[in-house]
């Protein structure tokens, strides 16, 4: 009697436990079914490459004839390329000044924002729409802007007297105008990013200091900054990246020109890969920055994160 | 002090405005030489209202090359991109955010990852691809490279999280199955997270210069940032004609800013610091 209906228990636990079984193994199923279309694609179209980049990276080849392995001659030969070098110069140049530019020009307008005025969001969309705009049609609207005849620019430092240089085919002013047109277009982008931060700053951190008597720089330097220095952290790693990779306005403003004053490293890997057809010497390019930019990101984690536990 | 914070007001209204003018001058300036003359364009000083209004610019840049076909284009590329992602990122981002199955954190730590790869390392091997596939001067290379979306995965699935579990469970209860609850119950309950993925993949699309102009160089397959810069290369000179073509092949994204701006907001606070 007991012994039967022990067994008969455990005969319908067993039976909810299979049911349980089959529900979870059903479910995973499910899952696999509809991560796969996504892990496929990035398989095929992100994954694989990488691994394909650094084989073509060894290889000579023009992809008309058949590759022909060379080992590491490619990168041997990037490592002693003074236009690598030159291109690296250059792109490190923009990054450099444009970056905290923008991220300056970004906080500050956005701490203006952040006043109760009227028309905010006029403002706000008004910053906004160079974001939105494509690349292209910014840069051929720069390029006469730029235009050292009869461009806008020139004509404004005309009549206060000043003649200006030849912007896009001047070798010492291509790249500062190249950098002022960018921060032109992003300064919106990180702007509408900082005021969510400002935003999300509870307001009695700035009673509590006014109390204490802070003045209004005080507050700023020790109530606003420390509490944005998760945004700001972000911007700036968001922004570097962006600016290392820098190609559009590079192409259509000044095609890398004049002798070689903005060619950017992804736009002398265009270059290399597709107008010389060097696909091989082109990836080992790609590889080499590939790192440089990695390790550039991580560099930026740790010292920001520093800064962050300090304050 | 109320009066020293009015004073700050209107400091701070003046030097906004100024900023807005700097910002949307270059705009202004490439309407106002889209409407004059090629000569009245480099005169100085401008007219700020052209005499006479060459209207006839935008017909007659949009007739110089096949902007017809690019537009054509880049709405196809952009329709089924958006409507691949959609799909994709809504199935994956529901797994990942719902269902359970060994090594689901790992996985959406490797899509998440991807990221953080930059194009410049993956563009060559892409294009090789694409060119054994014989995909060059075709849709295929335009679009199906970009039907998976890490950003738009992460941002269904932050999306989906925040659905109450209960209302799928009711659901699932009444014998409904995973795709039913997904297509039935949390998509319509998440309109805000896609309408943001789908802005910002047009926009992405619409606006994307560097993967088109690898893939597609003959005219008729041109997408219009592509068919734009062949333009200025044609036009170098004419900048009555360049600033036209620049101003309506903006429009479109334009269009969509201003339809969507609420989605724009949110996509920040969902997709940028917070998520």
């Amino acid at each position: 009697m007991d012994l039967k209906m022990d067994s008969e228990n455990s005969m319908k636990s067993q039976g909810k436990q299979r049911a349980f079984l089959s529900l979870k193994r059903r479910e995973a199923l499910s899952a696999l079914v509809f991560v796969s279309p996504t892990l496929l694609l990035l398989l095929v179209f992100s994954f694989i490459p990488i691994f394909y980049s650094f084989w073509v990276s060894l290889q000579r080849w023009n992809l008309i004839q058949p590759p022909v392995y060379t080992g590491i001659e490619n990168y041997i030969n990037v490592f002693k390329d003074r236009y690598f070098r030159q291109a690296l110069v250059n792109t490190l140049y923009f990054t450099g000044v444009s970056v905290p530019l923008t991220v300056m020009l970004s906080l500050g307008l956005a701490i203006m924002l952040n006043r109760k005025i009227r028309f905010i969001s006029f403002y706000r969309t008004g910053y906004y729409i160079p974001v939105i705009t494509s690349i292209v049609a910014v840069s051929v609207i720069w390029t006469w802007i730029y235009n050292g005849d009869t461009g806008l620019l020139n004509k404004v430092l005309a009549s206060i007297g000043i003649t200006g240089p030849n912007w896009l085919f001047d070798p010492g002013w291509a790249m500062p105008a190249v950098i002022i047109m960018t921060i032109w277009k992003n300064v919106g982008y990180y702007m509408v990013i900082y005021l969510a931060g400002l935003q999300g700053i509870d307001k009695s951190y700035y009673e509590a200091a006014e109390i204490d008597g802070a003045t209004r720089w005080n507050c700023f330097r020790h109530v606003t900054l420390p509490m944005l220095a998760p945004t700001t952290q972000f911007i700036v790693i968001m922004a570097v990246i962006s600016a290392l990779q820098v190609f559009g306005q590079i192409y259509v403003m000044t095609g890398g020109g004049p002798v070689g004053s903005t060619t950017t490293v992804v736009y002398l890997i265009y270059q290399t890969a597709f107008s010389a057809f060097k696909v091989g010497y082109a990836s080992a390019i790609a590889f080499i920055f590939f790192i440089v930019v990695f390790g550039l990101t991580l560099l930026q984690w740790k010292i920001s994160r520093g800064r962050v536990e300090f304050m | 002090m109320k009066r020293n914070e009015r004073t700050i007001n209107s400091l701070v209204i003046v030097v906004l405005t100024i900023g807005l003018l700097l910002s949307l001058t270059p705009f202004l300036w490439a309407l106002i030489t889209s409407l004059s003359t090629l000569k009245a364009s480099v005169s100085w000083p401008p007219q700020i209202i052209p005499r006479p209004v060459m209207w006839q610019n935008y017909v007659e840049a949009w007739n110089k090359a096949p902007f017809g076909r690019f537009f054509i284009n880049s709405f196809i590329q952009a329709f089924f991109v958006v409507i691949g992602q959609v799909i994709t990122a809504s199935l994956a981002g529901y797994a990942f955010a719902r269902l359970r199955f060994p090594g689901r954190d790992a996985l959406l730590l490797v899509v998440i990852g991807v990221i953080m790869i930059p194009f410049e390392v993956t563009m060559i091997p892409l294009f090789i691809m694409v060119y054994k596939l014989h995909w060059l001067n075709t849709y295929y290379a335009l679009i199906v490279p970009l039907l998976a979306t890490p950003f738009g995965t992460f941002l269904l699935r932050q999306f989906f999280l925040s659905i109450p579990r209960e209302i799928e469970e009711a659901a699932i209860v009444d014998g409904c199955s995973r795709l039913g609850v997904l297509l039935r119950v949390i998509l319509p309950l998440s309109k805000p997270a896609l309408s943001t993925l789908t802005i910002f993949t047009f926009m992405g699309v619409w606006n994307s210069l560097l993967w088109p102009l690898l893939v597609v160089d003959e005219e008729a397959m041109r997408t219009v940032q592509v068919g734009l810069t062949y333009f200025k290369g044609q036009e170098f000179s004419n900048y009555p004609l360049l600033m036209a073509a620049s101003i309506f092949t903006t429009i479109p994204v334009l269009l969509v800013f201003f339809m969507a701006q609420k989605q724009f907001v949110a996509g920040f606070n969902m997709s940028g610091i917070k998520g």
